[in-house]
């Protein structure tokens, strides 16, 4: 069967810099694969690009077996595919429960609804469940996310991506601002999200978070994947090397 | 939307539903509202009422004069909805006063030409002006959303083309016709009392306080203005929305140039220079950010009493109009400078 989102030689330069430079990834469904390397080795341009949120120079994605180009990333969206991005992209100005139903506002039934009025209480109701769910430290979903603390502000881009993603979620660096007890709850969440077939990406710079909840580590080096690992069988002193280019992997030793 | 990640482990110490605030608190509601500019600038407005009611309560607080100070304000209201949903994306628009007279002169001529006063004249005359204010806006609209020219940059272009296009239709003279039916009826009809243009201009206030507010296509024009990205990424079409929203503008102008007509019976083609900046500032004084993201209807209707009430209040007791500008200027100032303090000092919790 083949891999529920899978991509080959994907290529983008930004000007002199070879951001991808003929990449390989794979995921699985009801699989976590981690995906590590240094500052800049394009593991957020290689999201992006497979979201369609970054034009390709080459390379062919295929979702579920079938070739797909996501122009916009509504395309990704569609296909239940979610992301968290580094820069987490939460409009300041609205509320949390704004920013988790933006662009899928729950309408009023009927006639009302037609008119283009929302069920705010609904909307309001649900996302305070989904932020209880992931144990997160948001305090209320009618203040601006502007105000929130940088850990407040991630668990809603979290919630809001876990709560749609349906096929696949990708999280650029999710806990890089969370305290203690937030990331295990992500942690925690990603098991779950996991566990509910869905394929999960993680990018994190953490190797025990990588390490305690990847299925798999790809490895990527100057825009390419170097080598890809079975969580389960690496450490932190072989995802290390293999990062620096200290070790010299073969590429598919997992 | 899926509900099955389950709570949180033993380790969570996080809240649960139950604590989450999901409604606005009374207490969080009074600290919200006293954090709007729009409150504590109706404060400033109920103070100006309140010193030029003391110094001259005979004339000053009579019904007569307050319903001329909702007359002169009507017009601008009606462009100040437009602007508020335009200055919320982060945008501007400086051509709404020559929207209005260009379409107040593509209306008039038709009308003129139609020779007869009824209402058919009248209604095709304003279907007129709103089709032409309509094709402003969206031509504004799709050369910010598509074009990629910066909102300033592109309205201050159609300002002067739009006025250009008026002067040559109508060779610089003003059009003194209007149809009676329009004169009667909407300039100096009244309903209760109040001036129709008023009643006009407060459904046009009142309805797009409800878009803004309470509909999906509003909560849009926020997220632009607050993150476009974000926008973008989930998936609202930007670009089709700003040019809804600049159409918008430009259809109130539209609106506004056909009531211009019914009041005063003339196009004004050379009397609307600065509509398009005390519309600004009074939306700016409301408490609407120019940066974007932040703005309500109700405050720029604040920030349009404030010039306006100015205006009377000088001619009443004797002070010279002319001041009346200087005081707007310095209370558009001082507005935009005690907001950002304000917003400074809320950053360091001050
Ligand atoms: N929009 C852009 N324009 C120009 N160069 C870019 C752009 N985006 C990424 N790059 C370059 O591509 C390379 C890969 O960047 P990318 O953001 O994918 O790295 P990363 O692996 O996510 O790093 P980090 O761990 O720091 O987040 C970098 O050299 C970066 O400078
Ligand atoms: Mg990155």
């Amino acid at each position: 069967m083949s891999p529920r989102f899978e991509a080959t030689g994907l290529s983008r330069r930004f000007g002199r810099v070879q951001a991808l430079d003929n990449a390989d990834f794979d995921v699985d469904a009801g699989e976590v694969v981690a995906l590590i390397g240094d500052n800049g080795a394009g593991k957020s341009t290689l999201v992006k690009a497979l979201t369609g949120n970054l034009d390709l120079d080459a390379g062919e994605v295929r979702f579920e077996g079938e070739p797909v180009h996501f122009a916009t990333p509504q395309d990704a969206s569609r296909l239940g595919i979610e992301v968290v991005h580094q820069d987490l992209a939460l409009a300041p100005h609205l509320d949390a429960a704004q920013n988790m139903f933006l662009g899928r506002e729950v309408m009023r039934p009927g006639v009302l609804g037609h008119l283009g009025f929302m069920d705010t209480p609904q909307m309001r109701r649900r996302s305070a469940q989904a932020f209880t769910e992931l144990g997160s430290a948001v305090r209320s979903v009618v203040v601006p996310v502007g105000s929130m603390s940088g850990g407040q502000k991630q668990t809603v881009a979290i919630a809001r991506a876990v709560a749609w993603a349906d096929k696949v979620l990708f999280l650029d660096e999710p806990t890089a601002a969370l305290g203690v007890v937030q990331t295990r709850n992500v942690l925690d969440t990603i098991k779950k999200v996991r566990d509910r077939g869905i394929a999960v990406v993680l990018i994190s710079h953490s190797m025990p978070h990588v390490l305690e909840v990847a299925d798999r580590v790809q490895v990527l080096r100057l825009g390419r994947r170097v080598a890809t690992y079975r969580g389960a069988d690496t450490s932190v002193e072989e995802l290390v090397g293999a990062m620096t280019g200290a070790l010299d992997p073969k590429e598919g030793a997992a | 939307m899926s509900t099955s990640t389950g709570a949180g482990t033993g380790t969570s110490t996080a809240p649960t539903a139950s604590t989450i605030e999901t409604t606005a608190a009374h207490g969080n509601l009074t600290d919200r509202v006293k954090a709007m500019q729009s409150v504590w600038i109706l404060g400033v407005l109920v103070v100006i009422v309140a010193v030029f009611g003391v110094m001259s309560p005979s004339t000053f607080l009579t019904t007569g004069n307050l319903t001329n100070i909702a007359q002169n304000v009507s017009i601008w209201a009606v462009l100040a909805v437009g602007m508020t949903f335009v200055i919320i994306t982060s945008g501007i628009d400086l051509s709404v006063g020559s929207v209005l007279v260009v379409s107040s002169v593509v209306s008039a001529k038709v009308m003129e030409s139609m020779g007869d006063s009824g209402w058919t004249t009248a209604l095709v005359g304003l279907a007129l002006a709103v089709v032409v204010g309509i094709f402003w806006g969206a031509l504004n609209g799709f050369l910010v959303a598509r074009a990629k020219v910066p909102p300033l940059i592109v309205t201050l272009g159609t300002l002067s083309v739009a006025l250009g296009v008026a002067q040559i239709l109508t060779g610089g003279l003003d059009i003194r016709s209007a149809p009676q039916v329009l004169q009667d009826n909407i300039g100096y009809g009244r309903l209760a009392g109040i001036p129709a243009i008023t009643i006009i201009a407060l459904v046009v206030v009142v309805l797009g306080g409800i878009m803004l507010h309470r509909t999906r296509f509003g909560r849009y024009t926020y997220a632009i203005g607050s993150n476009e990205t974000s926008a973008r990424r989930v998936g609202i079409n930007v670009d089709r929305k700003l040019v809804q929203i600049y159409a918008l503008s430009g259809f109130l102008a539209g609106i506004a140039g056909i009531l211009s007509l019914a009041q005063y019976g003339t196009t004004t083609i050379a009397g609307q220079s600065l509509t398009n900046l005390n519309v600004i500032a009074a939306v700016v004084i409301g408490g609407t950010s120019i940066f974007g993201g932040q703005g309500s209807m109700f405050g720029s209707m604040v920030g349009l009493f404030i010039p306006a009430v100015l205006q009377s209040g000088f001619v009443i007791v004797g002070v010279s109009p002319y001041w009346q500008t200087v005081a707007v200027g310095s209370i558009l100032i001082t507005a935009v400078y005690v907001d950002q303090h304000r917003r400074a000092a809320a950053v360091r919790g001050g």
